[in-house]
């Protein structure tokens, strides 16, 4: 772990409650430039809710999250200005389905002043092309597979160069031909020093890509480390138990 | 039937022209209105979701004819009594009104059921990218959503340019007020209102081809 980076996403005792339900009972993690952090779990143990937290999809309960200097925690916060620094990429894609792709990528660079039309459209082509899509261009949403609307989703997100990636179980709707696809764009951005943060199924992914692994479950992280710790030397019965099942 | 349509041909298409023209005024002023409080409906705000609630609830559950006369008859009297001063609406003033107000309760409704049929996950995609909440909705969720509703919104159409019949009451000289004042000449009701029906039937067609139409363009790009 390379603690001397710095630190893009500060978490301190992040609790997330809806209504009586507690989902997140007291989070505290640091993820530092650079990082490619995993979060592995069992259903319904507060992973997504962790994920959807940092960008404020949910409202935070209690706690402290900082990210990139935006103070996620207060109200005050520019959410938006925030956001446009931090990409996510969504378990159903989410391609907005009134577009085609293109206007799918140059939607948001070009409503918010980050660049003209044909600027817009240059750096789409890149992306698109940089996740192999460069023939899907005038596509539908509809037209497309699960792993190429997902390959979208990533492309749509990077648009916005963003220091963070976001992604929610990216590959858990797909069918398992179509995996692999969207693994490989996951990797490359991995290896180009973007700062992810992965809620996943694929522990292969976590063990292959992720500097470190959080164990979430019960609204809490119950164990983190590298994937050599985490997968070949857990410490918490928890753990143990839960790799026991998906290995 | 004949003789109707000869002596009185004229009278009742002038008659049509102001239902068209009542209708329009109407649909025009509860598009407006339904937009309005359709979203008001979506917001998250709770102050907004209940004056949007409280609107549409009083408006549907009231009759038009009463609304009608209400506003008409009502109001003028009332104001009469408390300043002193007598305040005509016109007819059509008053029937643009209550269309109006009636049309946008329930296109209101056609509008929030309409909006909260699109997937949440497209407001979170566009707000995930740092896209504002209003830009969000305009660009991506309202598209998707008006397209789901123009079946809807083509049926609060025809049940509002029907509606104008029911103004009758309170003297707006459209097509059900004026085919009663040649029935109290000629004593003909059989053929007049068979003429008057034909005449509402045939608008009411024409309009289901030109929605037709729309929607066909509509649904090219899918």
């Amino acid at each position: 772990m390379a603690d001397n980076r710095n630190v893009k996403i500060h978490v301190e005792n992040l609790q997330k409650s809806f209504g009586k339900h507690k989902v997140l009972t007291g989070i505290t993690t640091d993820i530092h430039e650079g990082e490619v952090v995993v979060v592995i779990g069992p259903s319904g143990g507060g992973k997504s809710t962790f994920l959807r937290c940092i960008n404020r999809l949910e409202e935070i309960s209690s706690g402290t999250v900082i990210v990139d200097g935006y103070d996620v925690s207060s109200k005050k916060t520019d959410i938006n200005k925030m956001r446009e620094n931090v990409g996510m990429v969504f378990q159903h894609f989410n391609l907005f389905a009134n577009l085609n792709v293109l206007g799918n990528l140059m939607l948001a660079p070009t409503e918010l002043k980050k660049a003209n039309k044909q600027e817009a459209k240059e750096e789409a082509l890149k992306m698109l092309d940089m996740v192999g899509l460069l023939e899907k261009a005038e596509a539908f949403p509809h037209q497309l597979s699960g792993g190429q609307k997902q390959r979208v989703a990533i492309a749509r997100a990077l648009c916005m160069h963003p220091d963070i990636m976001l992604f929610d179980e990216p590959t858990s709707a797909l069918d398992p031909e179509m995996v692999g696809e969207v693994l490989a764009v996951m990797k490359e951005l991995a290896k180009k020093g973007m700062t992810m943060v992965v809620v996943t199924h694929e522990m292969g992914f976590a063990r292959d890509v992720a500097d470190r692994v959080l164990f979430i479950a019960d609204g809490i992280i119950v164990e983190e480390g590298t994937p050599e710790q985490i997968f070949q030397n857990p410490q918490n019965q928890r753990t143990i138990d839960f790799l026991n099942c998906v290995l | 039937m004949g003789r109707i349509l000869s002596e009185y041909g004229i009278y009742l298409l002038e008659a049509l022209g102001k239902t068209l023209l009542l209708a329009l005024l109407g649909l025009f002023f509860g598009c407006i209105i339904g937009v309005v409080f359709g979203l008001l409906s979506v917001v998250k705000s709770k102050v907004c979701n209940w004056i949007s609630l409280v609107y549409v609830n009083i408006i549907r559950g009231i009759p038009m004819i009463v609304l009608a006369l209400f506003v008409y008859i009502g109001v003028p009297y009332a104001f009469k009594n408390f300043f002193g001063t007598r305040v005509m609406l016109t007819s059509l003033a008053a029937g643009t009104i209550c269309l109006a107000v009636n049309c946008g309760a329930y296109m209101s409704e056609i509008i929030r059921a309409g909006i909260q049929a699109i997937d949440p996950g497209q407001m979170e995609a566009a707000r995930s990218l740092g896209l504002p909440y209003w830009k969000s909705m305009f660009r991506v969720v309202l598209p998707q959503a008006i397209k789901n509703m123009v079946p809807s919104i083509v049926n609060q159409f025809i049940i509002t340019l029907k509606d104008t019949s029911i103004l009758s009451v309170i003297g707006f000289p459209e097509l059900v007020n004026k085919g009663q004042n040649i029935i109290a000449r000629t004593f003909m009701s059989f053929q007049t209102w068979i003429i008057v029906g034909v005449m509402y039937l045939f608008v009411i067609l024409v309009l289901q081809w030109v929605a037709k139409m729309l929607e066909r363009r509509l649904n090219r790009g899918r």
